[in-house]
């Protein structure tokens, strides 16, 4: 009990302080998810168009092969990953292994699934109605993509925030890829694993708050784009229908 | 304006248009009228080369429209259609109208000027930096149907516009598209399963029933010379009859039935077979015992009361007189006649009011 209590204030501690160990690991956290996640959105958005406006022979098939790999363990895609880009694998010459960049790689294939998925989901939810209605206004069928793309736009970036989340509270991939090395690859979730099995409660817990706190920013700007953004834009828009 | 010849649509095994022959005048409204699941979506959705037939051609302003996507495309934009549902996109409502122009490539300036021209059309000057989406059912079809007037279509199309909608709403919407074809021109091709709002807007209308077009005409052929007997029932006539005709002097025929006889306005002759069809409108409910009253219906039939069914206003009285005949008077001459099932009364049809169809099916 002592232990915790302990851990907690230096914890509070380390954050209030601002030290710089704490802060750089935090902000590297950040920096390879969110590249990561912008990276996968950037393939992922045009390439469930695609699935979603092209008729071909096993679209089902992938549909399900796609949900089934958001649950993919991530050190299974770490141990991908790692044979891929070790100095032996097929990318070894990129020298990725233990970077950074090969971590943010990594987190790359372990959310692509999920943002590609979602953005299936969320382009399958624009009725019908709508993509009929552009056609009839004489949009050609890139116009009315463009248009229906942008409809789902909501659906679309609470998927990518999903993902971002799902990014950076991963362990498999950045112990795996990045090797936890102190000042260059050490991340979040890696630090916090090593410093416990060290028995230095204070740092993993301060970690684990940052952790959370960056959980709860995700979760407050999804509920923000799901239901109160519309509002709020809306006010912008030059308010409610009187 | 637009020939339709031959036309089919088939998914599958099932054939949901048969061979549908129509031509849409220039300049008229037309209304496709027809029960729930007859076609009328599927062939609107033709016309405005959403999808493309099985079989037959749809040729526009003297064009076959079965050429590319790019063809098609250009003849698409001359049209604009309105569809059941609003199918508003969650943008503001200026952004909304202005979508056709923006396809067609149209400069800023001037897609602000006709944007603000087709809200006026519709009466939502003020709504532009409104979101569509936070709008009433009746205006997010206004906002529709701006839309799909800001390219200023030569056809305008609407499937079911106000099926969805309240009275108020609808009628808005009804006198808008009286409106836009009085001042603006445009042709106009509505499909409605209200024989109401058919018969208030059409110059000409087209019966839909199971995929084919069972009678093209105007309202008066229609609603009072119906080709067959579904046409007659969809469009409100409940009582239809076979007989045979007994006798026939100057236009003024006898019809015998099984079990009753009609006097009827119908060159046929003797011994043919024919369909009396009756609006319940045109038949009078009378009681006998103060028959001693003359009046000119020439068929006068006692029967007794076996159904009233009240539509507001209005009740349906089913008299059997041998053969039933339905009859449509106010609530208000139902009460003071104090009319209860059971009861004798005299069922009074005009001859001339009885539309009489030579070889019934």
């Amino acid at each position: 009990m002592d232990e915790i209590i302990t851990g907690i204030t230096q914890a509070f501690n380390l954050i209030l302080t601002l030290n710089p160990e704490v802060l750089h690991i935090a902000a590297l956290s950040v920096y390879i998810s969110l590249a990561a996640t912008l990276l996968a959105a950037c393939i992922s958005i045009p390439l469930g168009g695609l699935i979603h406006f092209r008729e071909f022979r096993g679209k089902r098939a992938l549909k399900v092969i796609i949900q089934t790999l958001y649950s993919v363990p991530t050190v299974v895609v770490g141990l991908l990953v790692y044979l891929l880009l070790s100095r032996s694998g097929p990318f070894g010459f990129f020298g990725l292994l233990f970077t950074p960049e090969g971590m943010i790689l990594g987190q790359m294939v372990l959310i692509i699934p999920i943002t590609t998925g979602l953005v299936i989901s969320a382009l399958s939810g624009v009725d019908q109605n709508i993509s009929d209605t552009l056609i009839s206004l004489g949009a050609t069928e890139f116009q009315s993509i463009v248009q229906i793309v942008k409809e789902a736009r909501l659906a679309i970036l609470s998927a990518v925030i999903l993902a971002f989340g799902r990014a950076i509270s991963e362990v498999g991939v950045a112990m795996m890829i990045g090797g936890n090395i102190s000042g260059q690859t050490r991340v979040l979730t890696t630090a916090i694993a090593l410093q416990t099995g060290m028995g230095d409660f204070g740092f993993s817990i301060a970690l684990g708050i940052i952790l959370l706190a960056i959980a709860l920013v995700i979760v407050v700007a999804m509920n923000l784009i799901t239901s109160g953004l519309s509002a709020e834009h809306q006010q912008v828009m030059g308010g409610p229908r009187s | 304006m637009i020939r339709i010849t031959g036309l089919s649509r088939q998914i599958g095994e099932r054939k949901i248009l048969d061979g549908i022959d129509l031509e849409i005048r220039r300049g008229e409204i037309f209304t496709l009228i027809g029960p729930s699941g007859s076609g009328k979506t599927t062939l609107l959705r033709l016309i405005d080369l959403l999808d493309r037939p099985t079989a037959g051609k749809i040729s526009f302003d003297g064009q076959d429209t079965a050429g590319t996507e790019q063809e098609r495309l250009a003849i698409r934009r001359r049209m604009g259609m309105v569809f059941q549902k609003p199918g508003v996109l969650n943008v503001t409502v200026a952004e909304n109208v202005a979508f056709g122009l923006k396809f067609r490539g149209t400069d800023r300036t001037q897609i602000a000027q006709r944007v603000t021209s087709a809200l006026k059309l519709v009466g939502l000057l003020g709504f532009e930096e409104h979101r569509a989406v936070t709008l009433s059912g009746g205006e997010m079809q206004r906002v529709a149907i701006a839309r799909a007037m800001v390219t200023e279509p030569e056809v305008l199309l609407l499937d079911e516009p106000t099926a969805n909608l309240d009275p108020v709403s609808s009628e808005i919407i009804e006198d808008l598209l009286i409106r836009i074809n009085k001042d603006l021109r445009t042709t106009i091709i509505l499909a409605t399963h209200d024989m109401v709002q058919g018969q208030r807007l059409a110059h000409r209308m087209g019966v839909i029933m199971d995929g084919r077009l069972a009678q093209v005409g105007t309202l008066h052929d229609i609603f009072y010379q119906p080709k067959g007997k579904e046409v007659a029932r969809f469009v409100g006539i409940d009582t239809v009859l076979k007989g045979v005709v007994q006798s026939n002097e100057r236009g003024l025929a006898t019809v015998a039935l099984d079990n009753a006889c009609f006097e009827v306005v119908t060159p046929c002759p003797p011994g043919k077979r024919v369909g009396l069809y009756i609006r319940p409108e045109e038949v009078t409910i009378s009681i006998p015992e103060s028959g001693a009253r003359k009046t000119s219906a020439r068929n006068q039939l006692v029967g007794t009361i076996t159904k009233l069914v009240s539509l507001g206003p209005f009740i349906r009285v089913t008299v059997d007189c041998g053969t039933p005949i339905t009859a449509l008077i106010t609530t208000r001459s139902c009460g003071e006649l104090g009319l209860a099932i059971g009861m004798t009364v005299v069922a009074g049809v005009k001859a001339s009011a009885i539309h009489v169809h030579a070889d019934p099916a």
